[in-house]
Parts: structure tokens; sequence; C-alpha cells
């Protein structure tokens, strides 16, 4: 099933398809959530909450508005969104606050014992690629992520972002030639 | 050196990086997401005293409690009932589960929190009324009926703590016959009562015992209070003080009044 098909069907009974919604995209928000953050735990309370937001959205839009929505950049703008405040956040509270300030357990968070062992990687080399994509500086790290783990097009990322479809094409590819750099440790690097 | 990263292509870079959208969601993420968008209510099965039992929750609190057993079998009945999905999650939340916990062991019976939007307005005086007696103790349905302000719906109490969504937690296991027997419950079978109550410090042959008597009250002939016979202050009457009345009339009439706490009568 499309994009258009799926918003259809959240338009005509929105609980219902609301569910094959999460089927669809939930496990590649969570991967974009996973890759930008490298925390499962912050990845999973991210890749729920982008779902929560989006039903209580949509519940409030009227069918037609449902119909012509892009689900897919839609939901990748709002899971970016919570990214980007629950990143900010951490790093206001890392500046003013010592650790150890669990006292906000989310009510609705899965249990730690519900986590997989962490994030099994298919192989070392994904591994080795994920460190480097979360060292590159966050909008060529948000670029990337969108381009090849979101799989939206330049022109959905350009709109989503807010920024002309050729800086959004220039960070990607800034972003993909640090990557290469990085992988391909040139020896006399370190000189 | 042999970085397996070395000999890339760019076209293989591009394909790892997309490669970083494989990664398996956590489980029970979904259903806890549906839980939380209030699509759904999450259960789990809870340790108690009377055994393993399923508990429902939702934003609003604890939604449903039922024996456990086979999690197709309570989906269902609880759809049908509800009007809306359970999906199993590994655990209550943490902070929920934790006044579960606490209440089971009689602490803080308040910080726990219901969902009773699905009973009626009468049922839902009867349930929150069968909340405020001790735990330990146990109170007619003629006192429930009369407390929540209908004294003749005796029988539409029965029926109203029968139905009770949440039992143990709303504790329809204190309310009893009006002639002392401890009469029906829904949860498991009517000896569970018993023992839900014994485990709460309660003695069950002993109210049997007082019901065959026909004793419903018991007085002190200091103070000239009579009580509910589990109430706390009946319980501290010492046995040379300690005298038995059939009816609040005949307490009455030898000039006993109720006990404030239990409230026998008005």
């Amino acid at each position: 099933m499309n994009d258009t098909q799926l918003a259809d069907q959240l338009a005509t009974d929105l609980s219902r398809a609301f569910e094959r919604c999460m089927e669809t995209y939930q496990p590649r928000v969570y991967a974009f959530a996973l890759r930008l953050t490298a925390q499962p735990q912050d990845a999973e309370e991210i890749a729920q909450d982008t779902f929560v937001r989006a039903y209580r959205a949509l519940a409030g839009y009227a069918p037609e508005r449902i119909r012509t929505l892009r689900l897919r950049p839609w939901l990748f703008q709002i899971a970016l969104n919570i990214a980007r405040n629950r990143l900010r956040s951490h790093r206001a509270r890392e500046a003013s606050l010592d650790d150890g300030d669990e006292a906000l357990a989310n009510w609705f968070s899965v249990p730690d014992s519900e986590q997989p062992e962490a994030i099994a990687e298919r192989s070392e080399r994904q591994r080795e690629l994920a460190g480097r994509v979360r060292a590159l500086p966050e909008h060529f790290r948000i670029a990337v992520l969108l381009r090849f783990v979101a799989d939206l097009s330049y022109m959905e990322i350009s709109e989503l972002l807010g920024k002309p479809e050729g800086t959004v094409k220039a960070h990607v590819h800034r972003g993909i030639v640090m990557l290469r750099e990085s992988l391909v440790r040139v020896p006399d690097e370190v000189r | 050196m042999n970085d397996p990263v070395t000999s890339q292509s760019m076209s293989g870079l591009l394909r790892d990086l997309r490669s970083l959208a494989d990664v398996s969601a956590p489980v029970g993420l979904r259903a806890a997401t549906l839980v939380a968008a209030g699509l759904a209510d999450g259960y789990a099965e809870v340790a108690t005293p009377v055994g393993p039992l399923y508990m429902a929750y939702n934003a609003r609190g604890i939604s449903a409690v039922n024996l456990s057993g086979d999690d197709t079998t309570f989906e269902r009945m609880f759809a049908q009932r509800f009007g809306r999905p359970a999906r199993r999650v590994a655990a209550l939340p943490p902070a929920l589960s934790r006044a579960v916990e606490a209440a089971i062991r009689g602490e803080r019976p308040h910080r726990l929190t219901f969902d009773l939007s699905s009973v009626s307005e009468f049922e839902r005086k009867v349930l929150l009324k069968a909340l405020e007696i001790p735990r330990g103790q146990v109170r007619p349905y003629a006192w429930v009926a009369r407390e929540i302000g209908h004294p003749k719906a005796v029988r539409a109490v029965g029926t109203a703590l029968a139905k009770n969504p949440i039992p143990l937690l709303i504790p329809c296991h204190r309310v009893v016959r009006s002639d002392g027997h401890l009469g029906r419950y829904s949860l498991g079978d009517d000896a569970m009562k018993g023992k839900l109550l014994q485990a709460e410090g309660l003695n069950p042959a002993e109210v049997e015992t007082l019901a065959e008597r026909g004793v419903r009250f018991i007085g002190s002939d200091t103070t000239r209070i009579y009580c509910f016979p589990s109430c706390q202050h009946a319980q501290r009457i010492a046995p040379r003080h300690r005298v038995t009345f059939t009816s609040a009339d005949a307490a009455a009439r030898e000039g006993y009044r109720p006990c404030h706490a239990c409230r026998p009568a008005v």
C-alpha cells in the first residue's frame, strides 16, 4: 500500500487505519531517531512520541486534509522536531544539572528489560558507519539521515527543513564526503 | 591496513548508509505507542496475593482486573466490555506498577487512579464507597446502599459490585451480605473472597460464626458504642466488656450509639 492509499484510509477510519500507519512507518522513524541520537532509549521515546503526536494531530484534521497529507515527510518532520527539542534540552540539562535526575520517569516508556540487546548491528561495518554518522555536524547528519534512512527526496527534505533544495543537496553531499574521508583513514592524517 | 571500508566505492557507501535503516524496532514499541495515544489499553500480568492477575490500564489509571490465563480470551472480553482494544505489554508502567504494589500492601491506596468511565454514575458511587472500607474489614451491601443515599437499592448495590471491572484493587470483596455471611465473589470463586479477607488479616471463619449466631454488631459496655464486628474499634474491646447485638434497634434500646468510624447506623 502506498502513502496515498494509507492517507485515504486514515481519512476514512482514523483509529482503525492508524495501526497500519505505525506498522508501515514506525520502524523507519525508530531507525532515523536511533541514527540521529545513537541512544536506543531516546530513539524509542522519539518513535513513540512521534506517533502519539501524529495521532492527536490527525484526530483534529478534517478528512480532506488527511487525504492530501504526504505522510512520510510529515511524520519525519514531527520526529525531527521532537528529536531536536530533546537534543536541545539534553544539552541544557548537561550544562545545568548533575546527573542522576531520573525523576521524570515516563509513564508510558517500555521498561528496560524489554530493550533488545541494545542495537544488534548487522555488521561491524554498519556499526562503524553509524558511529561516523553520529560524529557529523548536526545539520549534515540530519540531511544525510533524511535522505538515506528516512528515504525522502531532496524536494521533500527541502520543504521539511525550510531550506533551498540546492542547500540540502550541498549538505548531503558534504556529509557524504566527510563520511568517506573519516572512513578512509589516510595514514598521514595524524601528522 | 585491513580496513574493510578503504576499498569501498561511493555506491557501496550509499548502500551502507541506506542499510542504517535496517534495525528492528524494540519489541512492544507499537503496543506502548497505541496505549500512549489512547487507542488501546495496555495490560500485563501482575503477581498478587491471590495469584497472577491481568491488569489493564490507560492514561486515567487502572481500567480492568481479571484472572489471568489466555491473552486472546482476555482481549476479546476486554474489547466486548469496553469497546476498545487491549494490548499486552511486558509490564505495567513503573509508576503505576509501584502504586499497584503499594495498594495491594494496603499502603497509600489513594495514589492509585482508576478509569471508571465505563460504569454508570450509580455504579461509580458504589465502587468509590467500597474503596473507603478499610483493609481487613467488611461492610454489608445495605450499608453501601445507605451510605450512597440509596438505602433501598441493596440489590442494585450487589449487582454493581458483581460487575466491578477492577476487583481486588477496588475491594468489592469487603462488602458482604447483610446477615453477616461473606456472600458471593466474582473474581475466581466465592472461596476467593474469604482468602482475600484472610490475607488482609480478617478471620473469615469468625465472621461466619458470628453470622450463624445472628450477631450483627459488637458494643462496649464502657463506651456504650456499637460497631460492625470487623471495625478496628470493635476489635479492641476487651472480652469482658464486649456485648453483642442482633440489630441496631436492639443496641439503641439499650442506650448504645453507633460508632462514627464504621457507621453501623446513622
